[in-house]
């Protein structure tokens, strides 16, 4: 029987043959959906009536926008989340990598598999598992704190009764803000945790010989060597911060809370798109999103980088 | 002996044969040839559509039928991706009621009051409000399959320590708030879940002919109106006297507090009475009983509906309808599902079944679906808008507002109508 012989590939094709499952893939989920949205924020659309009820309306998605107090809102909301889940990663970050870097040996891995489980749960799993953790009545966190409540001295600090987290607008946020921080704090540890270990040692050698004490060490020495890798992290943090929508999303079942108080700009649009059947102004603010992220990037890595510090510095 | 469920199959397979008799023009084209119709629901209508599949097979023997079940968000965002790209399109659309107007509006589904397929000669046939919500611009485009009749539940038990009557709860709205205050005296029940409850139904109380929830046929908003006025003043009485429990219907908590007796009304669906006895508070049974809402109000929680899309292949359309047909206009099957899942059949003539007059167990043996059907024809249907889910929520911020940080009314709503207005005009 004659074997099927496929036609021979030439060597010339054969890389772009290779990768073409990907460049298809990505074609398709990738390059279409964005080339598409940002021909739709340009347009009205009425989704129910088929692609050919688009038509050209300029920059009015835009314009709408802009003063649209729903999306500015959404912004101040993403913006304190932000900050609030993002800062406090890396300020615990840091001083636990370095903690775990010189004090524990034989577990290590363990410690920082511990450490790094949140980020590879799925974000679905854990917003159910702390929508019950905050839930009212019942849930663990309040009855933690009541239990605090009851302590002598300290009891004072805490809320004798029960916190309504999910339910409030000004507890939605740092109830969503800690659920983030927790989520990501180990991603960081293990990126600083990877770029102590490749500060020499002598370094340490040398600075403990001229008496310097472990203190003076971490700001002399660990922090300057980090610093690649702080700006990494935080470009990470940033545009991760700056896309919040899974745990608000499902803590707030969909709708952002009381006074949309946990609406971030990506659920936003979403929300514009599929609830209010807006696709043209949840476009429009897709992109603006993205201008956004762009440029706190852009300014998150001019601020810490190392090299425009010492030539535009002092 | 033969059971009532094993009768009504019987007599849902004698009516739908019948139909298929009678259907006209519906038989040359497919007979033959083999088709696939698709179902796209949610549950439970997509148990309601399997349980019809086999009765439907015998008029329709080369039509196989895939029911795609989803969740309930999922399917009705599956349906608008659907509908936008006109891929993948169901053959018959299952739909809540709150998304038929929106799709309609779009024109995305099938004029069903045109030819072949006639809708509009049953009009008289389904509860008046439901053939309504499921009429865009004088066209039927969605034929109603199950309503939502409102009522309220109330534990009689804990009513009764307190000393009130039914007709404290339901006399007038006012007197609901009043008995309220009387059970937080002598009880430790709320008198309902969350205060924002009361604003829904108020809100829904005095729509002119013609005008929808939030907005006039024109686009005007009515966010100001005295309806408003009213419920967001009623609401505010009912936390200032902490009145509600502060907890959302669906949660934990509001689950909870069924179980504990600590929720003496809801304001719900007749519905919500089968949830309770399955799953929500079972333990509670017998102490329930169902009444009108308070003021004499006739309100719908809800209610499905089945649709063709537009742009669906055409030559299933005629198949489609048909199973539609079964399923809403068929005696039988209306009544199965309203067995089987506590659907309330929409179907008139499914209304005067003995069925209906059967005590209910669960609400200490009343015959609550005699009164359920009574304020299902009281009820009107108030015109959609596309932008009603926004002027909701707009609406419902407010309330909060007004409810946790003590806003006037005149301004909340004020500023309601403000950002409502803005998005009247996209």
């Amino acid at each position: 029987m004659p074997r099927l012989r496929l036609p021979a590939l030439s060597p010339r094709w054969a890389p772009y043959v290779f990768v073409s499952p990907f460049l298809v893939l990505f074609a398709v989920f990738g390059v279409f959906p964005l080339l598409f949205s940002l021909v739709l924020a340009f347009h009205t659309w009425e989704p129910a009536s088929g692609l050919e009820s688009m038509t050209f309306v300029g920059l009015e998605n835009f314009a709408f926008a802009i003063e649209d107090e729903w999306f500015w809102k959404s912004l101040g909301n993403t913006g304190w989340l932000a900050l609030a889940s993002g800062l406090p990663q890396h300020l615990v970050a840091i001083p636990l990598a370095v903690f775990i870097h010189r004090s524990i040996r034989r577990w290590r891995d363990v410690v920082l598999g511990a450490w790094f489980l949140p980020y590879i749960t799925s974000t679905v799993a854990i917003a159910i598992m702390f929508s019950a953790m905050f839930s009212t009545d019942f849930g663990l966190i309040n009855q933690a704190l009541q239990a605090l409540a009851q302590l002598p001295l300290i009891g004072g600090w805490f809320p004798a009764d029960p916190v309504d987290w999910l339910g409030r607008p000004e507890n939605i946020k740092p109830a969503i803000a800690l659920i983030v921080f927790w989520r990501f704090v180990g991603f960081n540890v293990v990126l600083y945790l990877a770029a102590l270990q490749s500060i020499p040692k002598d370094l340490y050698e040398a600075a403990t010989l001229d008496g310097a004490s472990p203190v003076r060490q971490f700001w002399h020495i660990t922090l300057p060597n980090l610093r690649p890798m702080i700006v990494f992290a935080t470009t990470l943090t940033v545009i991760g911060g700056l896309q919040l929508f899974e745990e608000p999303f499902i803590l707030t079942g969909g709708r952002g809370g009381s006074d949309q108080a946990a609406m971030t700009t990506a659920m936003y649009l979403y929300r514009m798109a599929f609830e209010f059947n807006d696709f043209g102004a949840g476009s429009a603010m897709s992109w603006m999103l993205f201008g956004i992220v762009a440029l706190l990037t852009w300014l998150t890595n001019r601020a810490l980088d190392p090299r425009r510090r010492q030539g535009g510095g002092s | 002996m033969t059971s009532p469920e094993s009768r009504s199959t019987r007599r849902a397979m004698l009516v739908s044969t019948a139909a298929a008799v009678v259907l006209p023009g519906v038989v040359p084209a497919w007979a033959s040839t083999p088709l696939t119709l698709t179902v796209a629901a949610f549950p439970a209508l997509d148990e309601i559509v399997k349980a019809a599949l086999p009765t439907y097979a015998k008029t329709h023997p080369h039509v196989t039928v895939k029911v795609v079940s989803r969740q309930f968000t999922d399917h009705h965002s599956a349906m608008t991706t659907a509908l936008s790209t006109s891929s993948q399109l169901p053959d018959v659309m299952a739909l809540e009621v709150g998304y038929v107007g929106r799709f309609a509006q779009g024109g995305g589904l099938e004029d069903l009051s045109a030819k072949p397929y006639d809708a509009a000669q049953h009009r008289q046939t389904w509860v008046p409000y439901a053939v309504d919500q499921g009429s865009h611009e004088g066209r039927i485009v969605a034929v109603p399959s199950d309503i939502g009749p409102g009522t309220l539940l109330y534990r009689s038990d804990i009513v009764q320590q307190a000393g009130l009557k039914e007709a404290d709860l339901t006399g007038s709205w006012e007197s609901y708030v009043e008995a309220g205050k009387q059970l937080k005296a002598r009880s430790n029940a709320y008198l309902l879940a969350h205060a924002r409850e009361i604003k829904d139904i108020v809100i829904r109380t005095g729509v002119a002919p013609g005008e929808g929830l939030y907005f006039d046929s024109a686009s005007r908003v009515l966010v100001d109106s005295p309806r408003f006025t009213r419920a967001f003043e009623l609401a505010r009485q009912v936390r200032q006297a902490g009145l509600d429990a502060r907890i959302g219907a669906w949660s934990n908590e509001w689950t909870t507090a069924f179980r504990r007796g600590t929720l003496a009304t809801q304001m719900t669906g007749a519905w919500l009475a089968g949830h309770l006895n399955n799953w929500l508070a079972p333990d509670t049974k017998g102490k329930w009983r169902a009444a009108g809402l308070p003021g004499g109000v006739a309100a719908a929680y809800g209610g499905s509906f089945l649709a063709i899309p537009r742009r669906a292949d055409a030559a299933r359309k005629a198949a489609a309808w048909d199973l539609i047909r079964l399923l809403t206009l068929d005696r039988g099957m209306q009544l199965a599902a309203f067995k089987s899942q506590d659907a309330f059949p929409a179907l008139l003539a499914a209304h005067d079944d003995p069925f209906f007059a059967e005590p209910l167990p669960f609400l200490g043996g009343q015959p609550a679906r005699t009164l359920w059907r009574d304020t299902a024809r009281r009820i009107t249907a108030v015109q959609v808008h596309r932008q009603d889910a926004f002027a909701e929520e707009v609406v419902n911020t407010e309330l909060d507002k007004v409810l946790d940080q003590g806003k006037a009314v005149a301004t909340a709503l004020a500023d309601a109508k403000r950002q409502v207005e803005r998005r009247a005009r996209r």
